[in-house]
């Protein structure tokens, strides 16, 4: 049965020819980063927890010392692209639809083949995806052998250490329910609400599901924390709020605190830096206007459908 | 209470764009100190969860042919389509694309686009070139224009996914409501998610339609002066 392990194998290849290139292109620090995640990618399991702790401190002391730069590895300039926009026409989209189109298909046909594991069907499926994409399209355009690593390379220089930062995120995570740091919060806001009001019971949910996923950058954190500390005692128990009610739109509450949270990185930071926007913050500020008015009304709603 | 201190940690090192790295390093060291675990312990720790995390990294083995496609044209091809189509503006296109991600993760098909996968290599210079054949041609202009494509692609997915049944979030509140005595089916929490993604509609849509109402009419597809300017600032 095919697992995770194929992406992660395919994705450690890719860094250790990214490693390789940068080596090359005289980028010692970019080459040390890409090298440092292959290996994690490829023989991740087998390093030991203290060995991925290490491994993981060397790529906070590259990314801390700015070690990694920018490249620009020969590509294609604008008027090359305009000329080769116009003569191979809208057969272009057909590629970069192959990937979403495979994944989208994979999902629906491999999920009970018991060729593949059904958990993680739709990342293998792009996997997959990426495969048969990189194929035709090599075999369409006759691109230069490396072009697609020298493009791929670019583009991860361009995003930087940013790119690992989500899995950093995800581990500090990991650490912060370590170390209790969930129950602490709730403790600390069901220790605010005023008695007797289901109303500010109402706000004090769904504001501190906001708020705790600003925190902690992942709804799925806040949601046992602040459920287990204001929606079922409160609202459930004491005020008789429809359980699926309350859960769902404490949920969605949460994601509208992962709009306005750079501890979302995968989210709000990373696509700052493959868009190449001046201001990393700059996605988190087209979103205000969308997460706020929407927590109020998921507010309202809980308030109206719950009682 | 000490635990509590990597919040602190991350709040200021954000605050002050501090390297996010090297924030979220200090903030997991001064947690784990501060809940009385040994450093190994804390470096151990934190070694296995990125090892289990590993899954979030995988994305980017799609930029090989993101990065090949763009070196054939495909970002000048999709502005070519946008700016031949009549009529085309950046508020129509991004509400299309809002609903498009919205319907497909109301199916549970979450991960069939992104911002690695449509946002950078389609949705973003379409936007762009909706937004100049509207008057918008300098360079903080086209940035809000990208970030807001991006922000487009975030409300679709988070407004839509928790109508799919078996999406994690929704699998967690089931397993969290059941290890607490109530037992109910994930089709119960779903259908309380289609409200907030009608309002979602409502009010993300609005802004694209204010957006619209904001800018100029689109000017005809074959006025070149303004989107060959554009396309030559955005090389840069």
């Amino acid at each position: 049965m095919i697992t995770l392990a194929a992406a992660y194998a395919l994705a450690g290849l890719m860094f250790a020819a990214f490693a390789v290139l940068g080596l090359r292109d005289r980028r010692p620090g970019n080459a040390a980063f890409h090298a440092l995640l292959s290996l994690s990618f490829i023989a991740g399991d087998r390093l030991g927890d203290i060995g991925n702790g290490v491994l993981v401190l060397a790529l906070v002391a590259l990314a801390g010392s700015g070690a990694l730069r920018r490249s620009a590895p020969a590509t294609t300039g604008p008027d090359e692209r305009r000329a080769a926009s116009a003569r191979h026409g809208n057969r272009l989209f057909l590629p970069a639809l192959i990937v979403p189109a495979t994944a989208l298909l994979g999902t629906l046909v491999l999920k009970d083949s018991g060729l593949v594991d059904p958990k993680q069907v739709t990342l293998i499926s792009l996997a997959l995806g990426v495969v048969v994409a990189l194929a035709a399209t090599m075999l369409w355009l006759r691109p230069p052998l490396l072009a697609p690593l020298q493009e791929g390379r670019r583009l991860i220089d361009a995003v930087g250490w940013a790119c690992v930062l989500p899995q950093m995120l995800a581990s500090l995570g990991v650490v912060f329910a370590l170390a209790g740091v969930g129950t602490l919060v709730g403790h600390g806001i069901g220790a605010v609400i005023p008695d007797g009001s289901r109303l500010a019971a109402t706000l004090a949910y769904t504001g501190g599901m906001a708020l705790f996923t600003i925190v902690m950058g992942n709804a799925f954190a806040a949601f046992p924390v602040m459920t287990a500390a204001v929606g079922l005692p409160l609202l459930v128990r004491v005020y008789g709020g429809d359980p699926a009610v309350v859960c769902a739109l404490g949920m969605l509450s949460g994601f509208c605190g992962t709009l306005l949270t750079p501890m979302a990185a995968n989210f709000n930071i990373v696509p700052a830096t493959l868009l190449e926007l001046d201001d990393r913050y700059g996605v988190i500020r087209a979103q205000v206007a969308t997460a706020l008015p929407m927590l109020a009304i998921n507010t309202a709603l809980l308030y109206a459908l719950a009682f | 209470m000490l635990a509590l201190s990597g919040i602190a940690v991350i709040v200021i090192g954000f605050a002050l764009r501090l390297n996010p790295m090297l924030v979220v390093a200090v903030a997991a060291l001064a947690t784990g100190l501060g809940a009385g675990l040994a450093p190994l312990a804390i470096v151990g720790a934190f070694g296995k969860a990125f090892n289990d995390n590993r899954f979030v990294s995988v994305v980017w083995i799609v930029l090989p042919v993101i990065g090949l496609l763009e070196r054939s044209g495909l970002q000048e091809r999709a502005r070519a389509v946008i700016a031949s189509v009549r009529g085309a503006t950046v508020g129509r296109l991004l509400f299309a694309y809002l609903l498009f991600r919205q319907l497909t993760a109301a199916v549970g098909l979450k991960d069939i686009a992104g911002h690695a996968q449509t946002v950078r290599p389609l949705v973003a210079p379409m936007a762009e070139a909706a937004a100049a054949a509207q008057g918008v041609a300098d360079d903080a202009g086209r940035q809000q224009i990208r970030a807001l494509a991006a922000a487009t692609d975030n409300v679709g997915v988070f407004f839509g996914e928790d109508i799919f049944i078996a999406i994690a979030s929704i699998l967690l509140i089931v397993g969290f409501l059941a290890a607490n005595g109530i037992i109910l089916a994930p089709l119960d929490l779903s259908v309380w998610a289609i409200p907030s993604a009608v309002a979602a509609v409502a009010v993300h849509g609005g802004r694209l339609w204010w957006l619209d109402h904001k800018l100029a009419a689109p000017s005809p597809p074959d006025e070149p002066l303004r989107t060959e300017r554009g396309e030559r600032e955005q090389r840069r």
